[in-house]
């Protein structure tokens, strides 16, 4: 199977192609506007910031080229969050692919012992998916590390909860995208990526 | 359902192997720390921190390429820190696979760091960690390992770096470092409760009771912990339905 990784400003990308590697695949990482339209399956990895990232894409021509793509795209993270509408943060016109506004999550901190009502941002580590899709497997743990979020929308394919109920995975036509890390969450998320590989 | 509290298994490497530190100083080995990695993720941690306590240029380049491995073999995040003074030694730990990258010393020694690193590669790969000694009922940082005071302040500074962007705080207290009569909860707590971004406890972990406490009265947002992971006397597996079972949040 030909996988496509976008190349691009974002970090993380390392761990997104080791995981691939792990199920036997050996992914390009490229920017190449022909390249991504080849390919069988296409990841759109990120840990960043959106404006740059918005700017990095634009002034490759990358934003036409990734949200007229056919083939079964993934986005993880900031991936994930450029697919939406727009973004509060750098106040960031995003690709416009799922009708969706990124919020920026407040953090609360407690006054002396309230613990359930305490917010920390980013958020980091574990937490639970309610899966409504099938590619999303059975649930279970996944692991986040974001400060901003999507919330529920008309394309929410997993709810978690961080102080509200939000978006953790997105689905519409041919686009797949997660707010977690499943190239980092263990055998949960290795389900995950294999379930998107066969779509 | 709820954002797990974590159990992070910490593994210093000295020339590409497992090395134990008690109270920062005698040495032993405890095998290979890829292994050992790959162990403790099926166990059930849920990050990983390899500490490079090598000083030698030689041996940098040794873990540069160890952590290139890591990240090859294991499927959680990890953070690697020790020797890590400028934006170059970042860029070169998150190029070799790396999810996150500690910084102690050269961040108490210049805080603009931190502004660097969360600016460049955003907060969330930037932990600051932090040595203190209560002395008197006052928390002192200390440089390089223990070794060193410096005149500020563990509460000061942890909000200073806070301020400045750190995506986390990794607070080890030397006076329970390596003892194993539980972590510094008190500290921990004031850390906690007035941070806005997650406290890694680090230091004092003797017994399983240990970790439900600095859950439950340090408010910690996950424990870290060396000797009792590497020679058994704590197995995660038994360690993470125990905190389940007393109703801890945690990732089974």
């Amino acid at each position: 199977m030909n996988v496509a990784i976008v190349k691009y400003n974002a970090g993380n990308i390392r761990s997104v192609i080791n995981a691939l590697q792990r199920l036997g695949v050996e992914p390009v990482l490229t920017d190449d506007a022909e390249l991504l339209r080849r390919a069988d399956r296409v990841i759109f990895p990120g840990q960043g910031e959106a404006s740059s990232a918005m700017t990095y894409l634009r002034e490759r021509g990358l934003d036409h080229v990734i949200k007229n793509l056919t083939q079964p795209v993934l986005g993880i993270c900031i991936g994930m969050q450029l697919l939406c509408r727009h973004s509060e943060e750098g106040d960031t016109d995003c690709l416009g692919v799922f009708d969706a506004e990124v919020k920026g999550f407040t953090p609360t901190p407690s006054q002396g012992g309230g613990e359930a009502i305490r917010l920390k941002v980013p958020q980091m580590g574990w937490n639970t998916l309610e899966p409504r899709e099938t590619w999303l497997g059975d649930g279970g743990y996944a692991y986040f590390i974001h400060s901003y979020y999507v919330p529920l929308c008309k394309d929410t394919a997993a709810v978690t909860e961080y102080g509200i109920r939000y978006s953790s995975a997105l689905h519409k036509d041919n686009f797949y995208a997660t707010q977690f890390h499943p190239e980092k969450s263990g055998s949960v998320g290795e389900q995950i990526i294999r379930n998107f590989l066969c779509l | 359902m709820a954002l797990a509290k974590r159990i992070i298994p910490c593994l210093d490497i000295k020339n590409g192997t497992t090395v134990k530190g008690t109270n920062f100083v005698n040495l032993r080995e405890a095998g290979d720390p890829v292994e050992l990695g790959k162990l403790y993720s099926e166990q059930g941690a849920d990050e990983l921190v390899y500490l490079d306590i090598t000083a030698s240029h030689e041996g940098r380049k040794t873990f540069t390429e160890l952590v290139e491995r890591i990240a090859r073999e294991i499927n959680i995040p990890f953070t690697v820190g020790g020797g890590i003074n400028e934006l170059s030694d970042v860029e070169r730990m998150l190029n070799a696979g790396a999810d996150k990258v500690s910084i102690n010393s050269a961040a108490l020694r210049r805080p603009g760091l931190i502004d660097e690193i969360a600016a460049n590669f955003g907060s969330q790969v930037c932990v600051v960690a932090i040595d203190a000694k209560n002395e008197g009922g006052a928390w002192q940082c200390y440089l390089n390992g223990g070794r060193i005071p410096t005149d500020r302040d563990l509460f000061d500074w942890a909000h200073e770096a806070n301020e400045r962007g750190a995506g986390e705080i990794l607070f080890t207290s030397m006076n329970h470092d390596g003892v194993k009569q539980g972590f510094a909860n008190d500290a921990l707590r004031r850390l906690s409760d007035t941070l806005t971004i997650p406290v890694i406890a680090s230091g004092g972990a003797g017994a399983k009771e240990h970790f439900l406490d600095v859950f439950r009265e340090g408010h910690a947002d996950a424990a870290l912990a060396a000797s009792v992971f590497h020679f058994g006397e704590i197995p995660i597996p038994t360690l993470k339905q125990y905190l389940s079972n007393n109703g801890i949040e945690i990732r089974l």
